[in-house]
């Protein structure tokens, strides 16, 4: 009887050790699913309020690779606002259509990739399969890759030759280069009944078109896609809920139920809602968004299986963090001194830059003051401080560092808004209450 | 490639046949008829007057064609007594690059043209002649019928005169059908046969090794026209004729020498048959052949290519090939059944008797002195090993010349295989090589176009060791596996036509501009004297469109002889990668040689400022002209300077955009060169722009009338660029498809659809911009617009906005934005361009400006 007990408990116990095993598995799955969504921009996931947009570039495309029609258009939208997911799901969906697939060709660039006009023409040679023809080093220059380039998008035309979809990211550093040589041309081609083109560039910049050069611009068919991030706030809850959520072809039905079920609940939590309206508030960019859930899903592990408001307001208190003010509460004391006297002569002098030894000369005031709370450091050791603080580029030089200035007189400003200095000090884990007042006190020489 | 050094020059012997008679005006003696032996005395050719031949050029692919006029005997040349006056033919390929669009065709391969230009020299020396070939003439209607009988046929249908392509004159058409008669008594020259299917395939296959397009088509591309050959080389004709006398003179002082073996041939002869040029017998005269001589050519042959190999050539090897000969032919005949068709009971008729004409033999070993030494050969000697290889691989390469052209290339890698296992058995695998060999070229030219224009040029540049024949791999873009469709609405017709790409009949509204350009041009070219001219205008007026017409219709009333030919460039500043790299494209386009800019630069003065042969004027389109510009304004000089020349009869119209471009970047000297004619694009009105869009849509009705009104109106106040009144319209079709959803519904295209297509294009989109961002970045913009107020700057540190913005927050009852945060909204909102900032470095120093004006801002903002 004993021994059965025994045995049952042991049971139980392996039972909840391969539960806890079970769970470690769909967490890591979950975690891996999430991931790819926040990190990859794969073109599965669901489009945000860009159908219109949407709409407008896919029968562009169709256009293109069906009939034939040369075409060009910017796609313009700040960072993060889903430029490279619309014109991937459109190619995704143009290849899907069985008369497409084999018909078009693709090029991509990228402006920081592709630095000059040259290199670009190399890329697209390349991705056109041209360069078994080219590589030959008959075919080296500069001059002869380009008129090897228009020969071949020349020889074709609407109705027999593959249309060519050249995808042009960060548009505008293409605009940089040298006579914007290879705009011009892929402009011209899409103007003229050569190979049909179809010219996409994404940009962020609002004022590309002014980027462009007189002529360029003419051969531009002007036509703008803008996106713009213009949701609302409850779209953006429900944004959040469907990017937590997971797919229903997850392997434990039961596991999945439970954890879209807790999602539900974290949409509908108070203080979530609040983070979310502040992280709204400052961008509205998915990508921060995505960078926020990263945070909170990090914190999911197998004995805490579930993500709760209180994961996501940590994750939010992280993203929103001042970076300088962190600097400060590692600092030492002489060195918060240091500030704290800049600080004082910012004040008196209204923002003119100061040097080291007007500093110095504060620090050691307060120091006679106050001789019983400060250790009087020497003035090698001060300057060291002094000389680490620059380091930080907490305190940055006004002119550039040259052998001929004394380190002591060279003229310096301070990097630190009042308000974060003083935010700091709040923080600060044992401030000398000295340093504190004298911190506060608009006198500094109280 | 083992055989390219063996190349030699053939030795052929020349002698009349008949009787003199003499020519009392011309004092010459004339003949009949002229009798032309290969060196080995294998072949023989009887060539008679009024036949046509095949004259050596400086491309044995494509000899030249004539027709034989006049035999005779000039004892005042040094060298060559034997003269021959013809009537030239011309190939397609000879015709000038420039010209080859008159014909307003494809040519056929085997198409050639009665050349109508006295000026060209017919007087040539008869020793260049080659062989004779036969020409058909065809009417104007007639198909040029192909196939492999009419392979060696060639066919006239028009006639050329440097100008223009014409139907034959009807009493030309008499002359041909005479020689036809008379050609079958020539049939009789021995080993014809073989020469058709063995050494034309050697003489090509070199060349093809030299010129291989990317064209993967077989025998046929050996026809096909290659490259240009201007009718200047006619001149060197002869150059190419006279040097080879002495040497056949030499051969003929040994004729002394005797041989008795008559199998006996040297490896000597097996070249000087290599390198005959292109021989093409007519195939009714294959049953004259004797087979035991046509065998012995094939030992020729076959000693050629063991040369050729590098492997065993020594002669007692080649005494063992000899004695096979009647093995080894019937193995050949298997083979060149599957390539001629034609011939029948061959393999019966092989005997190995060697039974010549005594005629024949003479004169073939005449011209082989050292081969005495060498009578003692033991004639049975059988199947030895090597042997055998030696002989497969011949087969093969002769198999691989036969067949076509791009297998050349790969018996260099390839075969070494199928050489050793077919080795044993010669009989069975003599055939399925060739099978093999034919399937994998069929898939290789089902092959999609991208593989075969990618695999061939790229071999090209390697093998061709002359620059100056410059072989461009022409690159294309893969064509597509569905045909585009076509438009099959109202609104898409109307699309299409509205393209800027689309073509219009006329250019209306420049009809005045047109005129200008066409008579200056035109003035020029009939006074033979060049000039510049100058055009400018704002993009989208139709400058580069308008000369384009002009060239067009030039060339037309060239075709027509109302004004003298002329050659016609085009090179576009914006097309180059830098301003010098102009003389590589113009003498690229004129002449179609290569060479680097100072090069070509050098090149083009000597053309232009040399006197020329040719006489015709060139036309020069500089477009985009500014970007030509350089620190010595080297280029524009030269552009300029050239058309002063009184022989240099270049016209050069160039086109930028700017009006003042000559005062203002011009030195002196480079704009009083380009002189007073200019003409200047106005931008287009909206009486002009609509008459523009009445025009291209005039059969589709597509477009209410007040919408077309309204979007010239717009464009007009704006640019008068006629690109985006097209593009404008375009969009709009697009809208109109949109809102309306029905897809029958035949909707016009309305002003409240052009009003949305124009907003779209032309509306700024800050302001859209600004009202789609965050709560903190608007508010960030209104700390600016405070910070500008208070300090009556245009510009702020971003401490300074930092601070009026956490005042600002604290209004509104916002959560205090840290510095990282705002930071990070002001770096997002000068990504976009509303702000322009400084360098990140400066951190909380960073300048911060608007770009937009500050009533804008307020505007957005304002809820």
């Amino acid at each position: 009887m004993k021994r059965s007990g025994f045995q049952f408990v042991k049971m139980s116990s392996r039972k909840s050790k391969s539960n806890n095993l079970i769970h470690a598995e769909y967490l890591s799955q979950v975690q891996r699913i999430l991931r790819e969504r926040f990190c990859h921009q794969s073109p599965h996931s669901n489009l945000f309020g860009v159908q219109v947009q949407y709409k407008h570039l896919i029968e562009l495309l169709k256009r293109t690779a069906i009939h034939g029609e040369s075409n060009s258009v910017l796609i313009i939208g700040p960072r993060g606002s889903g430029k490279t997911m619309l014109i991937n799901h459109a190619l995704k969906e143009l290849m899907e259509a069985e008369e497409v697939s084999e018909n078009v060709l693709q090029v991509h660039l990228n402006g920081l990739l592709q630095i000059n006009d040259k290199i670009a023409l190399k890329e697209i040679t390349r991705q056109l399969n041209l360069e078994n023809v080219v590589g030959d080093k008959v075919f080296g220059s500069f001059a002869e890759n380009l008129s090897f380039l228009l020969e071949a998008l020349k020889k074709g035309d609407r109705s027999s030759s593959c249309p060519v979809i050249f995808v042009l990211d960060e548009f505008d550093l293409f605009a940089h280069h040298k006579n914007q040589t290879l705009l011009y041309n892929l402009f011209d081609i899409s103007q003229s009944a050569q190979t049909p083109l179809a010219v996409i560039g994404l940009t962020c910049r609002l004022d590309i078109l002014e980027l462009l050069e007189k002529r360029v611009k003419s051969r531009f068919s002007h036509r703008q896609i803008h996106l713009m991030n213009s949701f609302g706030f409850p779209q953006y809850l429900k944004i959040f809920k469907e990017q937590l959520s997971l797919p229903a072809e997850f392997p434990d039905k039961i596991f999945t139920e439970k954890w879209n079920e807790n999602i539900q609940c974290l949409t509908e939590d108070r203080s979530v809602r609040e983070v979310l309206q502040k992280h709204f508030n400052v961008s509205k960019n998915l990508r921060s968004l995505h960078m926020l859930l990263m945070l909170a899903l990090n914190r999911v592990t197998t004995s805490h299986p579930f993500m709760t408001a209180a994961d996501v307001m940590e994750a939010n208190h992280l993203c929103s963090m001042d970076s300088k003010a962190n600097i400060v509460h590692g600092l030492s004391v002489l060195e918060i001194c240091l500030i704290i006297a800049m600080k004082h002569l910012n004040d008196i002098y209204e923002e003119e830059p100061f040097n080291f030894q007007m500093v110095y000369n504060e620090f050691q005031k307060f120091v006679q003051r106050k001789a019983h709370s400060v250790y009087n450091f020497e003035k090698p050791v001060v300057m060291k401080a002094f000389e680490h603080l620059q380091q930080l580029e907490l305190i940055r030089p006004m002119e550039r560092t040259s052998v001929n200035t004394q380190r002591e007189y060279q003229l310096m400003k301070l990097l630190l808004d009042n308000t974060q200095i003083m935010n700091a000090l709040q923080k600060y884990p044992n401030c000398p209450t000295d340093v504190r007042q004298w911190a506060t006190s608009s006198l500094s020489w109280l | 490639m083992a055989y390219y050094p063996t190349r030699l020059k053939t030795r052929q012997t020349y002698s009349w046949v008949g009787k003199p008679l003499l020519d009392q005006k011309l004092r010459y003696h004339t003949y009949k008829e002229m009798n032309v032996k290969m060196e080995g005395g294998l072949t023989e050719i009887h060539i008679q007057v009024g036949q046509f031949v095949l004259i050596e050029g400086d491309d044995d692919e494509n000899p030249y064609v004539a027709k034989l006029v006049e035999l005779f005997q000039d004892d005042s040349e040094p060298y060559s007594k034997k003269r021959a006056r013809v009537q030239w033919f011309i190939r397609f390929c000879e015709v000038p690059v420039s010209k080859r669009h008159l014909l307003g065709r494809k040519p056929a391969a085997q198409e050639i043209f009665w050349y109508d230009y006295p000026a060209c020299n017919s007087n040539i020396s008869a020793e260049t002649i080659i062989d004779h070939v036969q020409v058909v003439a065809l009417g104007p209607d007639e198909v040029i019928p192909m196939g492999p009988k009419n392979e060696k046929t060639l066919f006239v249908k028009l006639s050329w005169n440097e100008k223009t392509f014409r139907p034959l004159a009807p009493e030309l058409f008499a002359e041909f059908d005479q020689p036809q008669e008379g050609s079958p008594r020539h049939q009789k020259p021995v080993g014809a046969k073989t020469k058709g299917l063995g050494s034309p395939s050697w003489t090509t296959a070199e060349h093809a090794i030299k010129r291989i397009e990317s064209r993967h088509s077989t025998s046929k591309s050996r026809r096909t026209p290659s490259h240009p050959v201007t009718p200047k080389a006619k001149k060197r004709l002869e150059l190419s004729g006279l040097p080879r006398t002495p040497s056949t003179r030499i051969s003929q002082q040994n004729s002394g020498a005797l041989l008795d073996s008559p199998g006996r041939s040297k490896r000597k002869v097996a070249f000087s048959e290599i390198t005959s040029p292109t021989k093409r017998s007519q195939p009714d005269g294959l049953h004259t052949l004797s087979p035991a001589l046509k065998a012995l050519q094939k030992t020729g042959e076959i000693q050629s290519s063991c040369a050729k190999d590098n492997k065993k050539a020594s002669p007692d090897c080649h005494r063992i090939l000899r004695t096979r000969v009647p093995a080894l032919k019937t193995t050949e005949t298997s083979e060149e059944r599957t390539l001629t068709p034609i011939k029948g009971g061959w393999k019966s008729s092989a005997v190995p008797s060697v039974v010549l004409k005594p005629e024949n033999i003479k004169k073939r070993e005449a011209e082989e002195p050292e081969a005495q030494d060498e009578t003692t050969s033991t004639p049975h000697r059988i199947r030895r090993k090597s042997s055998l290889l030696t002989l497969n691989r011949i087969k093969q390469q002769l198999r691989f010349l036969g067949n076509s052209k791009s297998d050349q290339e790969e018996d260099e890698f390839l075969p070494a295989a199928e050489i050793s296992d077919s080795g044993s058995e010669e009989e069975e695998t003599s055939t399925p090589p060739i099978l093999r060999r034919t399937s994998s070229r069929v898939s290789k030219n089902l092959c999609s176009s991208v593989k075969s224009s990618l695999q061939t040029p790229s071999k090209t540049p390697k093998k061709t060791p002359k620059p100056s024949t410059p072989r461009h791999a022409i690159p294309r873009i893969p064509s597509r596996n569905l045909a585009a469709q076509e438009p099959a609405s109202m609104l898409e017709e109307a699309r299409l036509r509205l393209h800027v790409s689309a073509v219009p009949e006329s250019l209306p509204c420049r009809e005045q501009e047109f005129q200008n350009i066409y008579n200056f041009v035109e003035s020029k070219l009939l006074d033979r004297t060049g000039g510049c001219m100058y055009i400018s205008g704002v993009p989208g007026t139709g400058k580069t469109a308008t000369v384009h017409e002009v060239i067009r219709c030039l060339q037309q009333a060239a075709q027509v002889n109302d004004i003298p030919p002329f050659q016609y460039v085009e090179v576009n500043g914006m097309k180059l990668t830098e301003p010098h790299q102009v003389y590589v494209q113009i003498l690229q386009k004129l002449t179609g040689q290569k060479a680097t800019a100072n090069h070509a630069a050098e090149l083009l003065a000597k053309c232009f400022l040399t006197q020329r042969s040719s006489e015709e004027t060139t036309v020069l389109l500089v477009d985009e002209l500014d970007l030509l510009w350089t620190q010595k304004q080297d280029v524009l000089y030269n552009l300029f300077d050239w058309p002063t020349h009184k022989e240099a009869r270049l016209v050069v119209l160039t086109i930028a955009n700017t009006m003042d471009l000559p005062e203002r970047i011009m030195m002196n000297r480079v704009s009083s060169r380009l002189g007073l004619t200019r003409m200047s694009f106005q931008p287009y009105t909206h009486s002009q722009l609509q008459r523009i869009l009445i025009c291209r849509l005039r059969h589709v009705k597509a477009f209410e009338d007040d919408a077309i009104q309204l979007v010239a109106r717009k464009v007009a106040a704006l640019s008068g660029d006629a690109r985006r009144c097209l593009d404008i319209c375009r969009r709009a079709t697009e809208i109109c498809e949109f809102s309306c959803q029905k897809p029958d519904s035949p909707g016009l295209v309305t002003v409240a659809h052009l009003l949305q297509a124009v907003d779209e294009m032309f509306s700024s989109s800050y302001i859209t911009a600004i009202k789609n961002s965050s709560v903190l970045e608007q508010s960030f913009l209104r700390a600016i617009l405070a910070e500008f107020r208070r300090s009556g700057l245009e510009e702020a540190t971003f401490q300074q906005v930092y601070s009026q913005h956490v005042a600002l927050c604290r209004m509104e009852g916002l959560p205090y934005p840290t510095m990282s945060e705002t930071m990070a909204v002001c770096s997002h909102l000068s990504s976009c361009r509303l702000l322009l900032v400084g360098p990140s470095r400066n951190d909380l120093l960073l300048r911060v400006r608007l770009n937009i004006s500050q009533d804008d801002v307020l505007y957005a903002l304002k809820e």
